[in-house]
């Protein structure tokens, strides 16, 4: 370590110094002006230190219902994070041993995660609206007159949404789990099998401890592309369904105040709780597996 | 290789079988077929059935009825199903009479083409620079990983926020007008700042440049360092070996990364609607706008025509790198 750095490992570091400012620089900005006081304004100077804007937020966004928004955020998020980890997890492993067809299915999810986003959500959106015709139309031809009147659409947030979501971030858990398993040597599964464990046992006490700090980093991003997912979502979601980035997005617009930075602030202090424990969970995890071996 | 381990497995299994008494022996062979039938062949199946389905009803099955709708007639109360072209007439409506002056379609793309290519070269020179500092400057790999992670961490954010967060800097009253007005650079405020192609791109960079971060980190960390001592030995200098070594050995880091970047940004159009004070047209906005009015099967038509945009452009880099090899 005594040898001398070459001098473009200065001018390195100073770009990255300033890569990494101009990253979290921003961010920075909105959160100390979230704290504004009661008179202050969009932009600096603060007139005063306040938490006025969350109070203010707290009491709700005028005509938007900013906390239906985020308990759907929330709720879908957890469901798209347990699903990502779970469907990846599977698949994952269907893709170790190879079966017929699995390319197609990997070209599919690659073109999942390149193809336009507000291709998809209109993909999504007109099919369940056909959906929801060819419901109405089958109702009628059974003569079920109550269903008819009482059904309104069947996209919503757990089943277009969800769908819509699931198509963002599976490829990234898809992508994750190709990464872990061939990292995995397959020698510890064979002798787990030659000492007569089941493939459940096999999987419970050898795979699980070597793969579940990765498994926390899929969820993490199961997470945090739902949590924060707005252009999937935005023709995908019943109407007055909207999660907490798509009516981010509108109130971009209409409002003038920094309750806007509070919102942001309580958002991304939510993304950064889930970051931290996902770290931390990692961590505790490698470092228990390392122990173990 | 995994299958030739397991062959061998088996193998062994049977032959210190034989030693037992038949009837253990049938019981064996019995659980090994029965193994064989419900797990073995069946297991990738069935483990690969929930994805293969999530995408199939919803990713396939929407493009197929997006690419159908598309050839529908539409009036303003509903979408019936035909196979007309009109609305790709519509979508390139007077693209052609109206030559050589550019037809809205044609407008909207070219200025889509032009923050594609901005967006694309400035993500790949920062992308580049901090992946080449962070794979051959930082010799830690505690910290190599602890700085990558910095990198990565605003990615697992809400990118509206991280748009949001520019106004304060870049508006009429900003700091940075502040310091410009107060350093006496200028007089008056700079509006140019916000709501502009400037900051459209400056939120592109902000935002993608982790997608080229990345995959080029990855090209990177599986280069031979005894390369670049060789490369050095043989007199070359220290930009030589980045040009002749570690550029084309980055390239399928730099080709995934683009992909990345040019694809989202053609399809975007929340970053270019928020940044742009929803003022600068682009192909995602048009759609959008088109489906709030509820003309699906035109919305549609538009999409199929960006889609087969999006794919010539991946087709196009593709040809450079082979992607599945470096996963």
């Amino acid at each position: 370590m005594g040898d001398r750095r070459p001098p473009a490992f200065y001018a390195l570091a100073a770009v990255f110094g300033l890569f990494v400012l101009f990253l979290y620089g921003p961010m920075l900005t909105i959160v100390v002006l979230s704290f504004q006081g009661p008179t202050g304004g969009l932009t600096f100077p603060m007139h005063g230190v306040s938490t006025h804007w969350f109070v203010s937020l707290w009491g709700g966004l005028g005509v938007v219902d900013i906390w239906a928004a985020f308990g759907r955020s929330l709720r879908l998020g957890l469901a798209v994070m347990v699903l990502t980890v779970v469907i990846s997890l599977l698949a994952g492993y269907a893709f170790r041993r190879g079966f017929r067809g699995s390319s197609l299915v990997f070209y599919t999810a690659v073109a999942s995660l390149i193809v336009p986003s507000i291709i998809v959500s209109l993909g999504i959106g007109v099919q369940f609206r056909l959906l929801d015709a060819a419901i109405k139309a089958a109702a009628e031809a059974l003569g079920l007159a109550a269903f008819t009147e009482s059904f309104a659409t069947s996209a919503g947030t757990f089943t277009s949404g969800l769908g819509a979501h699931l198509t963002w971030t599976l490829p990234f858990g898809l992508l994750i789990m190709f990464a872990v398993f061939n990292r995995i040597d397959g020698r510890y599964e064979e002798a787990a099998r030659d000492l007569g464990a089941t493939p459940w046992q096999t999987f419970r006490h050898v795979v699980l401890p070597l793969i579940a700090p990765s498994l926390v980093g899929i969820a993490l991003f199961g997470f945090t592309l739902s949590w924060d997912e707005a252009a999937r979502s935005s023709q995908a979601l019943g109407s007055d369904q909207n999660t907490l980035p798509l009516e981010l997005t509108g109130l971009t617009t209409t409002v003038t105040n920094p309750e806007i930075y509070a919102l942001g602030t309580a958002t991304t202090t939510v993304s950064f709780a889930v970051i931290l424990v996902s770290l931390l969970l990692f961590r505790t995890l490698s470092r228990r597996q390392a122990r173990g071996r | 290789m995994e299958r030739v381990h397991r062959g061998l497995s088996d193998r062994e299994a049977g032959r210190t079988a034989v030693l037992e008494p038949a009837s253990a022996l049938a019981t064996a062979r019995a659980g090994v077929w029965r193994r064989r039938l419900t797990s073995r062949a069946a297991a990738p199946y069935w483990q690969a059935a929930p994805l293969a389905l999530v995408f199939a009803f919803f990713f396939v099955l929407p493009l197929v009825v997006m690419v159908v709708v598309s050839f529908w007639r539409y009036n303003e109360y509903s979408i019936t199903p035909a196979l007309v072209g009109d609305n790709y007439v519509s979508v390139f409506s007077g693209c052609v009479a109206e030559l050589p002056s550019l037809c809205l379609t044609f407008k909207t793309y070219l200025s889509t083409l032009k923050f594609c290519v901005l967006a694309w070269a400035l993500t790949l020179l920062l992308g580049f620079t901090v992946a080449y500092f962070l794979a051959f400057h930082v010799r830690s790999l505690t910290a190599q990983m602890a700085l990558f992670l910095v990198c990565t961490i605003p990615f697992w954010t809400s990118n509206v926020i991280r748009m949001i967060s520019w106004v304060p800097l870049l508006g009429r009253n900003g700091l940075v007008n502040g310091f410009l007005i107060t350093a006496g650079l200028t007089r008056e405020p700079q509006t140019w700042l916000l709501f502009s192609d400037f900051s459209v791109v400056l939120a592109f960079v902000h935002l993608y440049t982790m997608f080229m971060i990345v995959p080029i980190f990855n090209s990177m960390s599986r280069i031979d360092r005894a390369l670049l001592e060789a490369a050095r030995d043989a007199g070359a200098s220290g930009w030589q070996a980045l040009w002749n070594v570690v550029v084309p050995l980055s390239k399928p880091g730099i080709v995934i990364g683009s992909i990345f970047v040019v694809t989202m940004v053609m399809g975007d159009y929340v970053t270019i609607g928020v940044m742009g004070g929803q003022q600068i047209a682009s192909i995602g906005k048009v759609i959008q706008v088109q489906l709030s009015y509820l003309q699906f099967p035109l919305a549609a038509a538009n999409a199929v025509v960006l889609l087969a945009a999006v794919l010539m452009v991946i087709a196009a880099m593709t040809r450079l790198v082979d992607v599945r090899k470096e996963l």
